[in-house]
């Protein structure tokens, strides 16, 4: 009897969570791919007969330039999401001590917060007569307002600010985890902190770099309200093409094609990571 | 086990890194309470913008817009999210690992895409866009933040617990309200506040699918933010941070409690 639960329960239990998942996530994506091959016939007009045109169009010069343009703002911000969070994830996880559940708290809370909220703080920070300048005009280190908004620097900063929870959150798992012994093995032996940090730390940690790195890069790359917010017209990043090829341009199929553009070279990206994971779970 | 001290340039770093993350949200709701209209210097504490905000028709129809999308979004997703977290945690079947990924996937999946995605289908399904939308649009990532938060609560669970019952007489059903389900209350309501924070704060994804008369507060403060900046954004803004930081720590506070394993 108990047999014939288990097989006849978990279809009653998966029964809502199946209806969600097809009809809220598999049939939207699998209209958004049919949007993507049908043909453009001009502002807000869809033909049925179908193309790969829209990805031929789509990388092309003029889209190939956002697209790169995002992978070039999202990897820089990575880099310093990694430079900013592995110095204090090592900190939380290795010195925290009682405290390193509370530590991580605050690391979480801002990313639990409203992220337009967050990015608007820096558009009013950043602004040309806003309190950074007027901070730097106060200390006498400029002579004149900055232009910061509207820069790349801007979007990145924003992108970096946004994300850095989604560095720092892995790197702790895996710093945590790490043997503390070994490094003070290196160091009896007589190595430099240092190179025992180099060679002994970095390495058995790696797993929650490149968590940390995948899980940076991806919202990162496909943020539309940073380069919205504090960025201008010459750093618009996928995102935002996106939105205007269906808010603006009422064109529906190359917006599709590019999202499904962006959410393959994502997919890839997680498949690297998936495989590489396994590999190291097998040894 | 402490009593190493980090040495003082790491934990100065730490500390600069605490301050990054901070500055811009103590100086956003520190400048709601000034008086200048501009968010640069201090000219004195008021309460003024506050009052103004909670006489603003548009403000205050937007804050209601948002709480009951949030509490229908929590319920749904809460109810859906557990009872396939469930099934995932309990039974093996053979297409498990499908879910599982299916599962991630608004999780990993970039808002814009995920919002482009049920833009299409409810225009396909020729829906009008409004409140109603913007429920099933924010249920739709909801569920699968509250199946993996719930998940894990039941990976320490024993189930010897539910098979005791079982074996008492207890009906499947009465297993699950007196038993199973008082065991991973705590991770059901840090999952249903989680669920609320994301549907409260949610601005992608409602601004593809909400229409023209559906203005939750993101989308209010987004058109704020875009059309002439309003002092009131600042104090809107406050409200939103102290909306999510109570449900969050108030999250935190039944996640770490007792943990799902039976006095022994």
């Amino acid at each position: 009897v108990a047999e014939a639960d288990d097989v006849r329960t978990p279809a009653r239990l998966l029964a809502p969570l199946t209806i969600y998942l097809v009809l809220f996530l598999v049939v939207p994506l699998l209209l958004v791919f049919v949007y993507s091959i049908r043909t453009f016939g001009g502002y807000g007009i869809v033909l049925p007969q179908l193309t790969l045109q829209n990805y031929v169009d789509c990388l092309s010069e003029k889209y190939l330039a956002v697209l790169l343009r995002s992978i070039a703002y999202a990897s820089m911000a990575t880099v310093a999401c990694l430079l900013l969070g592995y110095p204090l994830a090592y900190c939380i996880a290795m010195y925290g001590g009682r405290r390193k559940n509370m530590l991580l708290l605050l690391v979480m809370l801002p990313f639990w917060t409203s992220y337009l909220v967050r990015i608007y703080a820096w558009r009013t920070i950043l602004a040309g007569k806003g309190f950074l300048n007027l901070l730097l005009l106060h200390l006498h280190l400029i002579a004149a307002p900055l232009q910061i908004l509207n820069t790349p620097f801007a979007v990145v900063l924003g992108l970096t600010y946004g994300f850095l929870p989604f560095m720092t959150l892995p790197l702790y798992t895996s710093i945590e985890k790490l043997d503390r012994t070994l490094l003070d093995a290196a160091l009896d032996l007589g190595a430099t902190p240092i190179s025992a940090f180099l060679r002994v730390a970095l390495p058995l940690t790696a797993p929650g770099v490149v968590a940390g790195v995948i899980l940076t890069f991806i919202p990162a790359l496909g943020d539309f309200v940073t380069p919205d917010l504090i960025g201008g017209p010459e750093t618009q990043m996928i995102g935002n093409v996106i939105e205007s090829k269906f808010f603006i341009e009422n064109d529906w199929v190359h917006g599709s094609a590019l999202a499904f553009i962006l959410m393959a070279m994502l997919m890839i990206a997680l498949f690297i990571y998936a495989r590489k994971a396994e590999k190291e779970v097998r040894g | 086990v402490s009593g190493r001290r980090a040495p003082w340039a790491l934990a100065g770093y730490a500390v600069a890194v605490y301050a990054f993350l901070y500055a811009p949200i103590v100086i956003l709701v520190a400048f709601s309470f000034n008086v200048s209209k501009r968010n640069a210097a201090w000219r004195g504490f008021t309460l003024d913008w506050y009052s103004q905000l909670f006489h603003d028709r548009e403000i205050l129809s937007a804050l209601t817009n948002s709480l009951e999308v949030a509490i229908c979004a929590t319920l749904l997703s809460t109810v859906i999210g557990t009872l396939g977290a469930l099934a995932l945690a309990r039974y093996e079947f053979k297409v498990k690992g499908l879910y599982n990924a299916l599962i991630f996937l608004p999780i990993v999946i970039p808002e814009v895409v995920m919002g482009v995605a049920l833009l299409t289908l409810f225009v396909s399904m020729s829906a009008t866009l409004g409140l109603g939308t913007v429920v099933l649009a924010h249920t739709a990532f909801s569920v699968s933040f509250v199946a993996v938060v719930v998940r894990a609560r039941l990976e320490g669970y024993p189930r010897s617990l539910d098979d005791a019952a079982a074996d008492l007489g207890a009906t499947p059903w009465q297993t699950f309200w007196c038993v199973t389900l008082p065991m991973i209350f705590p991770g059901v309501l840090s999952g249903a506040l989680l669920a609320f924070t994301l549907s409260f704060d949610d601005f992608v994804i409602t601004f593809f699918n909400s229409g023209a008369g559906a203005t939750t507060l993101p989308i209010k403060v987004y058109s704020m933010i875009k059309f002439g900046v309003t002092p009131m954004i600042n104090g809107v803004s406050t409200i939103m941070l102290a909306v999510t930081f109570t449900a969050m720590v108030i999250a935190d506070r039944f996640q770490r409690g007792s943990a799902a394993t039976p006095p022994s």
